[in-house]
């Protein structure tokens, strides 16, 4: 499947926790190549949708990336399949270096044969990934000694090693500066060139400057769907951000609240 | 101590110029262990035969088993994060199978051994004793036989996702099961005095310091090998690995490993250690019985390793063997005292030394090329964190 473009296809998803639905029948379809943003006020199930997704948490409905089926796979399964994805708090492992934590990263499919074995030089992908980052001055450094920003990049390089297709990113440029927010941007542009991308964030100005297309949870559900323009112009969105309906004039900044 | 591998203090510091070429370190890194090698070789092999007494390097050698079970437990904890309360198992094991090998060769052919006439039960040899006599599936068992009782175990249990404080008890009550079956089955194991009185070795007599000597140097031998092994391990891409898994065992699974396999691989090395360093313990103490395989011996494999520095290499045998010592020069002179010393020796590393003692060479080495930020020493203790948001 290198190389190759696949959408996520998800139908009547549902999570409940102990009698709490926490996703409630979400149906979106993300094309191949989008960068999808998720939106919604906290509880709406963002995280949950991802986390099923990816297997963390079980789930009745059907996902689909590609043409293969992902619900029912154990995590390390589903992530052979080309879905990566990163948390809220970065989870790099800070006591290996820059280096050390993409090896480990790229090498999933390695046999025990080369596991067993020491690590000679820095394998190609590992370096392409350094420099799509930018943290191929710090590869030796230790990832716990990076800044938050760096953290998060090198997260996304962990997921480009590992060839992954679809990226699942939870609040990518939290705590980031404006810089590293430009950067972080573009840096998911290059990489939605040839693999599809779902972010889960809060910044409404990152996503008026990077989301192709939006989709808003509410309360488990999909509220609203399509671009940042018709997103932004639904009433229904606005009563969810505000309580109330509004000028539709006023939404962009309503939706900053 | 010229082989601490990756001390993860050094590499910590930001370098103000480009870091050296991948190329440079490794080579450093391998002309300084092949130098510890080859000083730890001449150490054992060479001082301390001249310098100690007969009695004191029969000693040695059993400090040197303890050693043996110490680096295999410095992978699994230090590295892999699995506190293993229960390596006396894994321990008794192997001692057992070379104990009833050696029992059966000392009693001679077709003959059951002495106990067991004693204890008087018995017509015959039980069935699961025969197999013992031969020395082609004793020796192999004496290290093949823990390692599978801990890939059986490790299977059931790091697939379901036991760790941390509930791995540590689980293994410990593994230690008590096995005593008390031990302890139970007194016409066939021995029971509490165990398997006593062994004589001879593969046709060597015990008794003669000569080949007290030459047990002496086996086990030297077979700790240096380990050694090896343990330090090829953990400076594999395995070793990184097993780190990645300590640090954050989900994250490791959403790069598509399962952690649990990586877990296990390091679960069953340290119990094939422990096994072979059982059974090397039984020649050159010439017993092997349920207390020194029990809960207490298992608490105290753990504590000579985070004296030493459970993530280092070398730091695990010199604690294991400088607590071994330790307690047979104190216990020779205050009897009694020892365990309230051994406790709080303990309790201080745990809380003020996290690291061990071998974080302190690290100290040292940091204040020497930079005094700015010290006490980032809690580095060295693996952290637990959770990557589920």
């Amino acid at each position: 499947m290198t190389g190759q473009l696949h959408g996520l296809y998800v139908r009547d998803l549902r999570v409940s926790f102990d009698g709490f639905t926490a996703v409630d029948g979400v149906s979106l379809d993300v094309a191949p190549g989008d960068i999808r943003f998720l939106i919604g006020p906290n509880g709406a199930g963002k995280t949950t949708l991802v986390d099923a997704v990816t297997g963390l948490v079980r789930a009745t409905g059907s996902v689909r990336f590609g043409d293969r089926e992902l619900l029912g796979r154990p995590v390390h399964r589903i992530s052979r399949m080309g879905v990566g994805r990163t948390f809220q708090t970065s989870t790099v492992f800070e006591e290996l270096t820059v280096l050390q934590n993409l090896d480990i990263a790229a090498g999933a499919r390695r046999g025990w044969a080369t596991l067993l074995r020491r690590r000679h030089g820095v394998p190609d992908e590992v370096a392409e990934a350094l420099d799509v980052i930018g943290l191929t001055s710090r590869a030796d450094h230790l990832a716990g000694t990076l800044a938050h920003g760096q953290k998060q990049w090198l997260e996304i390089g962990m997921l480009l090693v590992q060839d992954t297709r679809l990226l699942l990113l939870d609040e990518p440029v939290a705590g980031m500066s404006h810089e590293e927010r430009d950067a972080t941007g573009h840096l998911l542009e290059k990489v939605s060139q040839d693999r599809t991308v779902v972010v889960i964030e809060h910044d409404m100005d990152f996503l008026r400057r990077f989301a192709r297309t939006v989709t808003v949870l509410h309360a488990g559900r999909v509220l609203s769907e399509g671009t940042v323009a018709q997103v932004q112009a639904d009433p229904r969105v606005q009563e969810v951000y505000l309580g109330h309906p509004v000028d539709a004039g006023l939404a962009p900044t309503s939706m900053e609240a | 101590m010229t082989t601490v591998v990756r001390d993860p203090v050094t590499a910590a510091d930001p370098a103000p110029e480009p870091p050296t070429s991948p190329a440079a370190s490794p080579t450093r890194h391998r002309i300084r262990a092949a130098a510890g090698f080859a000083f730890g070789a001449a150490l054992l092999f060479a001082v301390a035969p001249l310098v100690l007494s007969d009695f004191r390097l029969s000693l040695l050698a059993k400090y040197l088993c303890v050693a043996m079970v110490a680096v295999g437990i410095g992978l699994a904890w230090g590295r892999g994060g699995m506190l293993t309360l229960g390596q006396g198992v894994f321990f008794g094991l192997g001692g057992y199978a070379m104990a009833m090998h050696l029992k059966l060769a000392d009693a001679g052919p077709g003959a059951m051994p002495d106990f067991m006439l004693l204890y008087g039960q018995l017509d015959e040899l039980p069935l699961w004793w025969r197999p013992f006599a031969s020395p082609w599936f004793a020796l192999p068992a004496t290290v093949l036989l823990p390692m599978a009782v801990a890939f059986v175990l490790g299977s059931l249990v790091f697939r379901r996702r036991v760790r941390g404080a509930y791995f540590a008890i689980l293994s410990q009550a593994l230690a008590a099961a096995m005593v008390i079956l031990l302890i139970g089955q007194q016409g066939t194991t021995g029971g509490t005095n165990g398997l006593t009185d062994i004589q001879g070795f593969f046709g060597y007599d015990l008794d003669d310091p000569v080949n007290q000597r030459m047990v002496y140097f086996v086990i030297a031998g077979t700790l240096l090998a380990l050694l090896a092994v343990a330090r090829h391990l953990t400076q594999s891409r395995y070793g990184e690995l097993l780190v990645a898994v300590r640090d954050s065992e989900e994250r490791v699974r959403f790069l598509g490993y399962d952690p649990a396999t990586v877990k296990l691989v390091a679960y069953v090395v340290a119990a094939g250690m422990a096994g072979l360093a059982g059974a090397l313990f039984v020649p050159a103490v010439g017993i092997i019985s349920p207390a020194l395989i029990g809960i207490v011996p298992s608490i105290e494999f753990v504590i000579g390793v985070a004296i030493g520095g459970r993530a280092t290499l070398l730091g695990p045998v010199l604690g294991a063997v400088a607590v071994a010592w330790a307690r047979t020069a104190l216990s020779e002179r205050f009897p009694g005292t020892w365990t309230y010393l051994q406790g709080l020796l303990f309790v201080v590393v745990v809380a003020f030394l996290p690291g061990g003692l071998a974080s302190l060479i690290g100290l040292v080495r940091r204040r020497d090329d930079d005094a700015a930020r010290p006490g980032r020493f809690g580095r060295l203790r693996p952290r637990r964190r959770e990557g589920t948001a």
